[in-house]
């Protein structure tokens, strides 16, 4: 029978090649391309993985409470004891670090995640919709995005007041109107796509489309900006401490402490350097990783 | 004779263009498909052929004129009235590449219909009749949870068929199905098409620039030409014997795979086409036809039926004469 | 002899992928005649185009000619400077694409694009280029040339686009035009006068190497036809031989392949299964997998072109079967 010799060879072809072509596209293969590519965005992946860790296991690295004070053993240098000195009240410079990067850390993943969900939710609907729903959002993401944003941030937290809850609500506030931009561009690009017609002309709902088909193809573009805002949200809440309007003391964020250490420059520097470097090193790892991620996540590359 | 499943009367679609210019996609445009037929329809890029497919599955609401499916006018209907009549209408779109949403699963893809329709009662069942719809298409069970990308053209295009087919539907636009795709793999889909309508009884709207495709698969066939139809009537009759002269001149121009005919002087057409912004007075191709005269460029001919075949041309039983 | 225009020889190009390295063209060897057009047929992703890439010097990285020589009039050209290449590409060799627009800038006058060209080859000043290409524009039958000079290419047809492309390819008088897909974008009545014109370049003594997926096209204009599949060419003659007597699997199967415009019903002849990634070819001959006579043979060692009859070269072990009968 040539027939059914036919069909088996062209089975047996189309399996063979098959079986030739990639395996899955999942978050393995994804670290695997970015390890290959990228060895910085890889280091500091694992970086902010470790200082996550510590962050959240902060009393069983330390001994010392974050704010009992010690008032015979302020501002001492570096030592066996107190590994990164004393503050001004005595208390354990590393203990206040690591509860610090606590706050901080929570700074900015919470209001990055929650401008994410709020920024793109408005962002789609605007794209999607078009029309009166775009321009009112869209309009209200211009206004946001007029002000200076530290100018706004500022001005949001004298009238609702310190505090983590406002921090958080102050930062959503400020970052949502960049992401509803990003999200309503890459929306419209979306929209006139061919499978979000064939979507249409299967018969799925709107409300589908937009979750299932629209949201979904933006969510490289939304890891992406999720690791360039964190570091954004971390130093706007740092320079808001700074300025005395974030977090009130006696709690501990990295912003507040360079705040206070600020007073003993001279004869305590470490207390400025310390959260400083910390800081400096949060921000540059989710930068890197944020780069890292642009990179692999580029459908131009993808392709070869 | 089987039944009239579709009907369009005058449809007529404009697109606007820069200059405050229209682009007269489909202008008055009136055919019957038959239960259980497919039609052809052959032009040239850029005729209305796409836009005419849409027309008809209600994918595009026409400026003006009407599309009767199984009598009932589905332009008048309200968003509520035609939801089910969706899914009797269906289109496999001629990119396989931009039509498959790259992140969802082959499952996911062709689940997708069934889901909206709420065919199947749970995620198990959706997933066997999944399974028994990549089967017609024969695409193997074990891909069931890969991506589009990890397939090639001609797969994708068995994928896209296997969602148009999901839900059952009775009618099927094929916007150019084939035309991406490599010469092998290309008859592998015709194949496909042409098996699936036998024993699925699916009606089908075939859109092609390709004239020898349409031959194999048309049981009548219509020539576009600038948003109007040119000539229509069985394929065998059109292609042995063409009325209208676009309809000679784009048969004329298709390329034979026999280099004997290689010295054969082959007849051009002059010119370019003409744009669907801004169209000539009278018939349409008078500009581009050899055989034009006054009354060509004053009076746009009617589609007039010449023994089985519809041509519209004023000199369409002279040439038949010849 | 007849003096040979371009004269490819063993020529492989590789690309290094993350997952391996491949060989899109590999030890390809190809002849066109002066005043001859010849042409290469093949499905997507058999090395056709890279071929022609290959030729013109417009390899970029990760892709590297990695071995063979390419010969214009004579004059190897694989080993001259890129200043050197660069300088003949536009002059003596050009090329024309599938999809005009992408080639051409948009924010510039066709006509000044043209000018471009020849201002860029010849030392002739800038009125004596402007009346070049309203000449070039004219044979290439651009009707209302001067019209045309000023239009940017968003303002014209896909067909115009085209011969605009043509002219630019050919205001220079090159030796050598590789049209690589050139009527693909386009209608077939439009088509049909673009392949007419390619023609008439032919006569007026420029060697056209047409690189086309359409057996139709080839059949219509070429003297000489190369197939091609997985980076190698499988079969080699004159076009009347290879559409009367193909002697390779791959080959036949295209041509059975083939939609007939003249008859319809039945099913349709395919090629089982798809075209091989390059990355995995099989160990023997590389359409092995898809072949209906495939031998134990087959799957071990790899066949090599191997001449038929005077003029019609084979890579296939039953052809070579019968080259001995």
């Amino acid at each position: 029978m040539p027939g059914g010799k036919q069909k088996q060879i062209e089975q047996a072809a189309d399996l063979r090649v098959q079986s030739q072509i990639g395996e899955e596209e999942r978050f393995r293969d994804l670290m695997r391309r970015m390890a290959r590519e990228n060895k910085t965005a890889v280091f500091s992946f694992f970086l902010i993985i470790l200082m996550t860790l510590a962050a959240i296991l902060a009393p069983n690295l330390t001994p010392y409470d974050e704010n009992s004070m010690d008032l015979m053993h302020r501002l001492s240098p570096p030592s066996a004891e107190h590994l990164l000195g004393t503050d001004e009240g005595g208390r354990d410079e590393l203990t206040r670090l690591l509860y610090g990067a606590r706050v901080s850390l929570l700074i900015g993943v919470v209001p990055t995640l929650l401008s994410l969900i709020l920024g793109s939710a408005l962002g789609v609907l605007a794209g999607y919709r078009g029309g009166i729903t775009d321009v009112i959002i869209m309009r209200a993401a211009d206004v946001t995005l007029a002000f200076p944003s530290m100018l706004l941030a500022m001005v949001i937290m004298y009238s609702l007041g310190g505090g983590l809850v406002n921090v958080f609500l102050t930062l959503t506030l400020v970052n949502w109107a960049n992401v509803a931009r990003v999200v309503r561009s890459q929306t419209l690009k979306l929209k006139n796509s061919e499978f979000v017609e064939a979507a249409r002309i299967i018969g799925v709902s709107e409300g589908k489309i937009m979750r299932r088909h629209i949201l979904s193809n933006c969510l490289p573009t939304l890891l992406v900006l999720f690791t360039l805002n964190v570091p954004e949200s971390i130093l706007t809440e740092s320079s808001l401490s700074f300025l005395g309007l974030g977090i009130q003391p006696p709690n501990a964020s990295w912003g507040l402490m360079i705040n206070t250490g600020r007073q003993y420059l001279y004869n305590a520097p470490w207390l400025c350097f310390v959260p400083g470097a910390a800081i400096m090193l949060v921000v540059l790892a989710f930068n890197f990783l944020g780069n890292g991620l642009l990179d692999v996540l580029d459908p131009r590359q993808k392709k070869q | 004779m089987s039944g009239c499943l579709l009907e369009a009367r005058e449809l007529t679609k404009e697109f606007p263009a820069a200059g405050k210019k229209r682009i007269h996609a489909v202008s008055g445009v009136s055919l019957k498909i038959r239960e259980g037929e497919t039609l052809g329809l052959v032009g040239e890029s850029g005729c209305g052929k796409s836009t005419l497919g849409k027309l008809m599955i209600g994918a595009l609401k026409p400026d003006a004129g009407e599309v009767f499916f199984r009598g009932k006018n589905i332009i008048a209907m309200t968003e509520r009235e035609f939801k089910p009549l969706r899914k009797e209408l269906q289109l496999v779109f001629q990119d396989p590449y931009a039509s498959l949403d790259p992140r969802m699963t082959v499952r996911d893809l062709v689940a997708e219909p069934i889901e909206t329709w709420g065919l199947c009662a749970n995620r198990k069942e959706t997933t066997l009749r999944v399974q028994d719809l990549l089967r017609a298409v024969e695409i193997p069970e074990e891909f069931l949870c890969r991506y589009p990308h990890q397939f090639s053209g001609g797969q994708r295009q068995r994928i896209g068929i296997a969602r148009a087919i999901a839900a059952d539907p009775s009618f099927i636009v094929c916007d150019e199905p084939v035309s991406a795709l490599d010469v092998s793999v290309q008859n592998q889909i015709l194949n496909l098409l042409k098996a699936l309508k036998a024993s699925r009884k699916l009606t089908f709207l075939f859109i092609s620039h390709d004239l020898s495709v349409v031959r194999y698969l048309a049981d009548r066939v219509c020539v576009m030409f600038l948003g109007k139809v040119c000539e229509i009537g069985p394929t065998e009759e059109v292609y042995l014997h063409p009325r209208h002269p676009y309809t000679r001149f784009l048969l004329d121009a298709v390329p034979v795979p026999d280099p004997s005919q290689r010295g054969k002087e082959i007849r051009l057409l002059k010119g370019e086409p003409p744009s669907p912004a801004d169209p000539p007075s009278g018939c349409r191709f008078c500009t581009r036809c050899p055989y034009a005269a006054a009354r060509c460029a004053a009076e746009d001919p009617e589609l007039r039926d010449l023994g089985g075949v519809q041509a519209a041309c004023h000199f369409a039983d002279k040439a038949f004469s010849v | 002899m007849e003096q040979k225009t371009l004269d490819v020889r063993s020529l492989t190009v590789c690309i290094q992928t993350m997952k391996g390295m491949i060989r899109p063209v590999n030890d390809v060897s190809l002849e066109v005649p002066r005043g001859g057009i010849v042409g290469i047929v093949g499905e997507s992703g058999c090395g056709k185009s890279m071929t022609a890439r290959a030729v013109m010097g417009l390899i970029r990285y990760p892709g590297k000619v990695t071995g063979g020589s390419v010969y214009l009039e004579g004059r190897e050209i694989t080993s001259l400077p890129e200043k050197e290449r660069r300088k003949l590409r536009g002059a003596e060799i050009s090329m024309i694409f599938q999809e005009p627009m992408t080639s051409l800038n948009p924010v510039m006058k066709v006509g000044k694009q043209v000018e471009e060209a020849v201002l860029l080859h010849t030392n002739c000043s800038k009125e004596e280029a402007r009346a070049k290409t309203l000449d070039i524009f004219r044979e290439v039958e651009i009707p209302e040339a001067e019209a045309r000079y000023n239009c940017y290419p968003h303002q014209l047809s896909g067909g115009l686009r085209q011969r605009v492309m043509i002219a630019m390819a050919a205001v220079c008088r090159p030796k050598l035009l590789i049209a690589d897909e050139p009527t693909t974008a386009l209608d077939v009545t439009v088509e049909a006068q673009i392949l007419k014109l390619l023609e008439r370049l032919r006569d007026a003594g420029t060697g056209v190497l047409l690189i086309s997926h359409s057996l139709g096209i080839i059949a219509r204009v070429c003297d000489y036809v190369y197939v091609m599949y997985a980076g190698q060419i499988v079969e080699q003659a004159e076009t009347e031989v290879i559409f009367d007597r193909p002697a390779h699997p791959y080959t036949r199967g295209l041509l059975r392949s083939v939609v007939s415009l003249r008859e319809g019903a039945g099913t349709l002849e395919t090629i089982p299964g798809v075209v091989p990634n390059l990355l995995r070819l099989p160990a023997g001959c590389s359409f092995s997998l898809r072949c209906g006579m495939c031998t134990e043979r087959c799957e071990k060692d790899a066949p090599r072109l191997l001449e038929t009859e005077p003029g019609h070269k084979v890579r296939c072990f039953l052809a070579e079967k019968e080259g001995v009968r």
